[in-house]
């Protein structure tokens, strides 16, 4: 069977002055100058739509579109049929990169910010205090006296957040060396977090310790004392939104030296990253686990357990909050990875809103909410999808995929190749060099500060000046488009009801 | 539609009299300063709390209930006798008043009170006021009683007869919401135990604050600010022994950039504070006058977007949201001024008061 091109190339023959940069940029082949015809041939069959050719043609010379070329069947569509050609020729999993892009709902874009009119007075930023300041783990109200009579409450270990924005954890493999210096440099500055995922931490970060948190996932690399003792909390990786219930792999061709180094293992070896961890076959194991690495570090550290969003979140947070844990990240189904199989990408896992909303209300119901701090991640793509999420009851949110995007990533979700044109997702020394530190770590800085501001904005245009009076104030959004048992889960009015 | 079906914003004008040494006086000052404020009422709801006025039941509780119908009357006490021991009970006089209409039957009860029963009492109200259906107990302290309705507090005071009341300390309320709910258990103070209180402004943190509150069993049926703000305070200063003005340095909290300059014990006091007790903290405007077994505190937000003034005058210590009602009450003040935005205030009973 003939594989079909995604997509077609398109070039104003006009407009091109042969300056062959599409060639030079792309490293999946798609550009080849025929010197003898003097002419520029074209294999769109390569092209994954990174959009690097288009954006370096200083001659705005090149457009990428959708395959034209259709099939006829209202039920089997083109990239149905092509996978099955795909599989009947290979018999092999098909495996994608990146978070969902099925038309599930988007519960965030059915939600609305309320704001002040008459009744109560809206906050101007300008000129009045605005608080993001978070700080994520445990909260108790046991309250005490000492002696004297002045109140005491224990303070537990906290991450303390100017804004309440972490970085995802994308390990040393999945994305590269320079990426990571970009992440940790933007939440050194922004005093926010950066997280080295799964992949292990280089050494050359550990003086920055109190801005990283580090991952203990089921492969456990690079994991010892010493990685432990470089962080400001420890994550512990159960599962990952873009596929829950799936362990990893890094293909050996990835396992450079200074991966392997990273990573404690062998170069060229396969990393595979078992998908469950197999100390933890159920919830009391996990509390082992929680214990272990608090006794590892002296009860300094706050502990997340990162779950993705399935169907019975709920209680698995429940139980999660009873584990000793201190903070409970919930990645929700459109969250990203390096790779994942498409078919569970795009069908394991729940919405982040809807898992969001159930755990905290469950959690309040079972009077454990105080216990844990929630980040919430998984598809959060501006601003007003952290206000909302905060309102639906998070502590604070993490950002993977846009944070790539911020770095340059144009999303064609093909970073299981390791061919990334924007020198992110691969590991290639001549793409990686394409990624300049300073200036992604200026571009994420950027971003953030940007959300920040229009956070600030909307708190304020609803009257309120700080974020714990946001996190959970479900009152200040209302539904759209939305069924009765939507609206319940969500526990959100529809608008324009009282 | 009522209150607790949905939430009703509503502006407000309260005020307070306190006298320290406990000397008693009936409601017609209280009532007048009201009525100076008339403007910032809009007769759908007004009401009164009164201290000192039940001397001769003072260790017992006085429960005062609103019934809709004669069975739930009938439902309502045999609930309460099945649970406590009644030992007087009674209408609550009033006088018919040409701008109140549709007073739902209004009772009153002596209860006898044994040591730690306090719990047992918030629970009977909750029990009642969400479970039998026309009930509402709207007071339920001992020597105090709450006296509100439908209508303009000066017309409400003579309603109930206020004038034939001796107390030493009087709170009002006029109210100013934004619809038309009509229903006399959703005005104001509200009263559990001995705490009534009295609330100016619509707070912008309501859910958050309500959803953390709740985790410790405190029912927000009504979906007021009034109410949650009330349970706040019973959940700190009643269940975990905090004085008025620690509450306010929760409630009310300082803004973070204030806290990174103070000296290390008060940093530390204030970050404890907010690290563990954030939920509680109240956003938007607010003034609010809350009473107690031991004397009366005021607190307002911490952008200071409602006023509130205070007056002092010999042992008399008067509060309103204006001026006009202190000078109202008493033309000759010794101090005058505004509640500053964060700061509680707080007014004991002399140790020699009866």
């Amino acid at each position: 069977m003939k594989k079909q091109p995604k997509y077609e190339i398109i070039k104003d023959q006009d407009r091109c002055d042969t300056c062959r940069a599409c060639e030079f940029q792309c490293a999946n082949g798609v550009y080849h100058y025929d010197a003898e015809k003097k002419k520029m041939i074209i294999d769109s069959l390569s092209c994954v739509n990174c959009q690097r050719c288009v954006e370096y043609c200083h001659q705005n010379a090149l457009k990428i579109i959708a395959n034209r070329n259709e099939y006829h069947h209202g039920y089997w569509q083109m990239e149905d049929m092509q996978e099955i050609y795909q599989q009947a020729e290979h018999g092999g999993m098909l495996l994608s990169s990146m978070g969902n892009d099925k038309a599930y709902p988007k519960y965030f874009d059915h939600l609305l910010i309320n704001a002040s009119q008459v009744t109560n007075p809206s906050i101007d930023p300008l000129r009045e205090p605005m608080e993001v300041r978070t700080f994520l783990g445990k909260r108790t109200h046991h309250i005490t006296r000492d002696t004297n009579g002045n109140i005491q409450i224990k303070v537990h270990p906290h991450l303390h957040l100017k804004t309440p924005i972490l970085f995802a954890g994308m390990s040393l493999g999945a994305i590269s060396y320079p990426a990571h210096q970009a992440l940790l440099e933007a939440a050194k500055a922004l005093g926010t977090f950066y997280n080295c995922g799964e992949g292990g931490l280089p050494k050359a970060f550990y003086s920055d310790k109190d801005s990283i948190i580090v991952q203990v996932a089921s492969g456990r690399f690079g994991v010892d004392p010493t990685y432990l003792k470089h962080s400001a909390a420890i994550e512990i990786k159960i599962g990952q939104g873009a596929k829950p219930g799936i362990g990893g792999h890094l293909p050996s061709r990835k396992n450079s030296a200074l991966i392997a180094d990273t990573r404690m293992i062998e170069e060229g070896s396969e990393a595979i990253s078992p998908a469950p961890h197999h100390d933890i076959y159920s919830i009391e194991d996990l509390r082992q686990l929680v214990n272990s690495l608090k006794e590892a570090t002296q009860y300094e550290k706050p502990i997340i357990v990162k779950v993705a969003a399935v169907h019975n979140i709920a209680a698995i947070c429940s139980g999660i909050a009873r584990s000793g844990a201190d903070i409970i990240y919930i990645d929700g189904m459109r969250g990203g990875s390096g790779a994942v199989p498409t078919r569970i990408r795009d069908h394991v896992g729940i919405p982040l809103e809807l898992a969001l909303a159930s755990v905290d209300q469950t959690l309040r119901e079972e009077g454990i909410r105080e216990d844990v701090s929630i980040i919430a991640a998984g598809g959060i793509r501006n601003s007003a999808d952290v206000l909302k999420a905060i309102a639906l009851g998070a502590d604070a949110v993490a950002i993977g995929t846009a944070a790539l995007i911020a770095m340059g990533c144009h999303m064609c979700c093909d970073c299981t190749k390791g061919n990334c044109n924007w020198g992110i997702a691969t590991q290639k020394d001549a793409l990686v060099k394409r990624l300049h530190v300073e200036q992604a770590k200026r571009q994420l800085i950027h971003l953030i500060q940007a959300w920040t501001l229009e956070l600030k904005e909307m708190m304020g245009g609803m009257g309120i000046c700080s974020i714990e009076a946001l996190r959970g104030n479900r009152m200040m959004l209302r539904g759209i488009h939305l069924q009765e048992e939507e609206l319940r889960i969500l526990q959100v009015k529809h608008a324009g009801s009282r | 539609m009522k209150e607790g079906e949905f939430r009703i914003p509503s502006g407000c004008a309260i005020a307070a009299l306190i006298h320290k040494d406990k000397h008693r006086e009936n409601g017609e000052r209280i009532t007048q300063a009201m009525q100076m404020m008339h403007e910032r009422s809009n007769g759908l709801g007004g009401g009164f709390a009164a201290y000192g006025i039940y001397p001769e039941h003072k260790n017992e509780y006085a429960l005062h209930l609103f019934y809709d119908t004669l069975q739930c009357k009938d439902a309502c006490e045999a609930y309460l006798s099945h649970h406590w021991n009644i030992l007087h009970e009674e209408e609550i006089p009033t006088k018919p008043h040409s701008q109140i209409k549709d007073a739902p039957l209004i009772w009153r009860y002596f209860i006898e009170s044994v040591e730690h029963d306090e719990n047992k009492m918030t629970e009977t109200m909750f029990y009642v006021n969400t479970s039998i259906t026309g009930a509402y107990i709207f007071s339920c302290g001992k020597n105090m009683g709450v006296f509100k309705g439908v209508g303009y507090p000066e017309d409400l005071a003579e309603f109930y007869c206020l004038n034939q009341y001796q107390a030493y300390t009087w709170i009002a309320h006029g109210r100013y919401p934004t619809n038309t709910p009509g229903w006399w258990a959703g005005a104001h103070p509200f009263g559990m135990l001995d705490f009534a209180l009295v609330h100016n402004g619509e707070i912008s943190s309501y859910d958050a604050n309500r959803r953390y509150i709740e985790m410790f069993d405190y029912p927000c049926s009504l979906l007021t600010d009034t109410e949650v703000i009330t349970y706040e305070l019973d959940f700190l200063m009643r269940k975990h022994q905090l004085s008025f003005v620690e509450c306010a340095d929760i409630l009310a909290a300082p803004f973070w950039d204030e806290i990174d300059q103070m000296r290390p014990d008060k940093k530390r006091y204030y970050t404890m504070l907010r690290r563990n007790l954030g939920s509680m903290l109240i956003n938007g405007p607010f003034s609010i006058i809350l009473g107690f077994q031991d004397g009366v505190g005021a607190m307002n937000d911490r952008l200071k977007l409602r006023s509130l003034m205070i007056g002092e005058q010999a042992s008399c210590v008067y509060m309103a949201s204006e001026e006009s009602a202190i000078r109202k009450m008493s033309p000759q003040l010794n101090r005058l001024f505004s509640l500053k935005a964060q700061e509680a205030y707080v007014v004991t009973y002399e140790e020699d008061a009866k």
